[in-house]
């Protein structure tokens, strides 16, 4: 007998391998520094798992789970925060909600990703109850990103205004002045001074991002989509925008291919941090990279608001941004919804966006308070008045329309348009944009 | 089984009552036997791929949203015809094309060095040779990605410049995105090719040189008379492996560009499912891409073994 005992045995090691493999290659990976075991000692608490593909938030969901606990010792949450990569993550929720198993109850939805959770039968809950009595306190553009027919699935955590960043330094150099430029008629001649005095480049181009391109068309009141959700990538207003970057590389010699090509390249951040371009267009969220990887710019750069396209123009646009959302598969809908609310809508919780997070809270009356006036890591690098100055352009973004179709957009802006037009000169930015309207049209 | 059941010693008592019992007979049943050994191969078979790949092929006919399957005919398989789809076809077949030319007759030239006898150091050689495999694609291919980079204190570009060369765009350009992609595969696979063609040689008797020998054949007719011929079934091993490694390539394209590249330039056939399905939410042309992948796979190690005579004669 003792043969038959080895060979089931081992047989059972060999069956425990296998589905140890699967579990641990299927199935969540638990952050190290996330795992978060915030109840009061209540055996009562309900669990729930928050997935996120920005580490930075997993701090912001924890100090928010804590004081849930303190405020509603009755009703103790305990929660379990996970990240992940953000294609792991997108991915993986993808297919937990499509095969009904595995799904989180709260979740990060980067608003790029999110028409794709909005198709077929919606697997996330309409959070209309919670957002709708709170509605009149926010930028309302922020939700109907996240939203369908009338119905809101996410809650935003930033308004994401694009801003101009300008090297201080070298304008110093130059002799001028980043309050000069008003408008992208000034931004050219201010250029040209700074490459005639320094040689330094006003702006470095990027041809695998699309965070210059998709704000400076916002700006215009332009967009890849119409609000009934028709292509017009290919309008005249969008063609302009391209041309003109083309123009500051080609034309003013003032505007240089970023080494990279794409925001978030090492190669990038090296030339930027070596002060090799005076100004940059970008999203508010764009400080971050800034402080973490461009360390010898501390002190150097100053913020403003992007130049008009004419005067009295919008000097901004709201970009990017995360909506946290509710999964039907959630193991106590209604509670998970109380506690969204309480952890992103609320005016305390706006207040700890910008403590935690740095972002400009989506809730405009928090936006005088003096919480957001204190010193943190971002005035220390930019100085201060950030806040004021991101208060003072909040009326200057239009809406953005988000489709199904809008991450297949980005790609195409980010794989042919810009790289065409601008680093291959290929296409004219009219035929760039043109065929890659036919190529979302046909979808 | 046993027809009796007693047995009978030497000394001539008889044993009674040695029954086997039913469950033991099992146990040693031969003809059982074959199908405990292979069981897990088939569960394995049955449970990760038999059922993935018919399923596959069933979700290619299907639009699939959460809560809302239906079947769409060839919808999914008419939408391939597009320049997305050729490109990354155009760019998987350069790349399966470029290492089959590179990782066949290196691997075989070096294991042949390193199988003389004059040859010094051989052990520490074949170890520098093969560690580079035991790394993964995404850490190398970081460190490529580095001394590959744009700016001229780069690792390549200082070295061109050096000779007095112009720096290189090497990631926005599609021939040299190629040369990076299959740089880092020759790089992690030259060893284990080399491993396989060394266990090749060693496979071949010595009594054939040695009457090569004496009829004076001179080191490039023993080369191309034996060692060639004795080679053959893992030359047509490796290049097996190579062409469907080729096919399925995605981590050396992914850890350059991960999904978008300028021009899709570094867009393989594994990529473009990988963004199809995952990204867009289109699991049902992402597996009508796998499905073709497939055909293409099978079709041309079909036509491979054809040519090589694998198919007819059993491998000689």
């Amino acid at each position: 007998m003792s043969r038959l005992f080895y060979l089931g045995f081992s047989m059972l090691l060999v069956i425990s391998i296998v589905l140890s493999g699967c579990s641990s290659g299927g199935d969540k990976k638990v952050n190290s520094n996330g795992n978060s075991e915030a109840s009061n000692g209540t055996n009562k608490a309900q669990e729930m798992t928050f997935w996120t593909f920005q580490g930075l938030h997993i701090d912001f969901f924890e100090d928010a789970n804590k004081r849930w606990n303190e405020a509603n010792p009755d009703r103790p949450i305990k929660l379990k925060l996970e990240s992940f990569p953000y294609d792991d993550m997108h991915n993986n929720l993808l297919l937990a909600l499509q095969s009904g198993v595995g799904a989180p109850d709260i979740v990060d939805i980067e608003v790029n990703r999110f028409p794709n959770f909005l198709q077929g039968d919606i697997q996330l809950e309409p959070l209309n109850d919670i957002i709708e009595p709170e509605i009149d306190s926010f930028v309302k553009s922020r939700f109907e990103v996240y939203g369908k027919d009338g119905q809101y699935y996410g809650a935003p955590t930033h308004v994401g205004a694009s801003v101009a960043f300008y090297n201080k330094e070298i304008f110093e150099e130059a002799g001028v002045s980043p309050d000069d430029i008003k408008t992208y008629d000034d931004f050219i001649e201010i250029g040209k001074v700074i490459k005639s005095k320094t040689g330094k480049p006003m702006l470095p181009i990027f041809t695998n991002g699309f965070w210059e391109f998709y704000p400076m068309i916002s700006q215009k009141d332009s967009d890849f989509f119409n609000s009934k959700g028709e292509v017009t990538l290919d309008n005249k207003k969008n063609e302009e925008v391209l041309q003109y970057l083309y123009d500051l590389i080609y034309k003013h010699d003032i505007g240089v291919l970023a080494p990279g090509g794409h925001h978030e390249d090492e190669e990038f951040f090296a030339f930027m941090n070596d002060g090799g371009a005076a100004s940059l267009i970008m999203p508010s969220w764009y400080a971050s990279r800034f402080v973490s990887y461009m360390p010898d710019l501390a002190g150097k750069m100053v913020i403003k608001p992007m130049p008009a396209w004419k005067e009295g123009g919008n000097r901004s646009a709201g970009m990017g941004g995360t909506g946290t959302a509710v999964t039907n598969q959630a193991k106590d809908v209604e509670l998970a919804k109380e506690f969204l609310a309480f952890a992103k809508l609320s005016k305390e919780s706006n207040i700890k966006i910008y403590e935690l997070l740095g972002f400009d809270p989506p809730r405009h009356d928090v936006w005088d308070s003096p919480e957001l006036r204190e010193p943190n890591e971002f005035t220390a690098y930019f100085g201060d008045g950030l806040f004021d100055m991101l208060m003072g352009i909040k009326d200057e973004i239009n809406p953005l329309n988000i489709t199904k179709l809008t991450p297949m957009t980005r790609d195409l802006i980010e794989t042919n348009v810009l790289h065409n037009t601008l680093r291959e000169k290929t296409q004219t930015p009219a035929e760039a944009l043109k065929q890659a309207a036919d190529e979302l049209r046909s979808r | 089984m046993r027809q009796d059941s007693n047995l009978i010693t030497k000394s001539g008592n008889v044993l009674k009552n040695v029954v086997y019992s039913p469950k033991k007979s099992l146990f040693y049943s031969q003809r059982l036997a074959p199908y405990v050994f292979i069981a897990p191969f088939l569960v394995i078979f049955f449970g990760f791929y038999f059922y993935p790949v018919s399923y596959t092929i069933i979700m290619s006919f299907q639009e699939i949203l959460p809560g809302q399957i239906r079947f769409i005919g060839f919808d999914n398989y008419a939408r391939l015809f597009n320049p997305t789809f050729y490109k990354a076809l155009y760019n998987t077949t350069l790349y399966t094309f470029w290492t089959i030319v590179i990782l066949i007759p290196l691997p075989l030239i070096m294991a042949i060095i390193l199988n003389t006898k004059k040859m010094k150091a051989k052990t520490f050689f074949r170890a520098c040779i093969f560690i580079p495999s035991l790394t993964s694609t995404i850490v190398a291919g970081v460190i490529f990605r580095l001394m590959f980079a744009e700016t001229e204190t780069a690792f390549a570009n200082s070295f061109l410049s050096f000779f007095g060369f112009d720096s290189v765009n090497w990631k926005q350009n599609g021939a040299t995105l190629m040369f990076l992609m299959v740089g880092l595969a020759s790089w992690r696979w030259m060893g284990v090719n080399m491993i396989y063609f060394l266990t090749g040689l060693q496979n071949i008797p010595k009594e054939m040189y040695e009457a090569a020998e004496i009829d004076g054949a001179n080191a490039f007719n023993k080369f191309r008379h034996i060692t060639i011929p004795f080679l053959k079934p893992v030359t047509v091993y490796v290049l097996t492996i190579t062409l469907f490694a080729g096919y399925k390539m995605f981590e050396e394209a992914y850890v350059f560009w991960e999904i978008n590249s300028p021009g899709n330039i570094g867009l393989t056939l594994v990529g473009y499912l990988y963004k199809e399905a995952f990204q867009y939410n289109q699991l049902g042309f992402g597996s009508a891409i796998g499905v073709t992948l497939l055909v293409i796979v099978a079709i041309l190690g079909f036509i491979q073994l054809k040519l090589t005579g694998f198919s007819s004669n059993g491998g000689k």
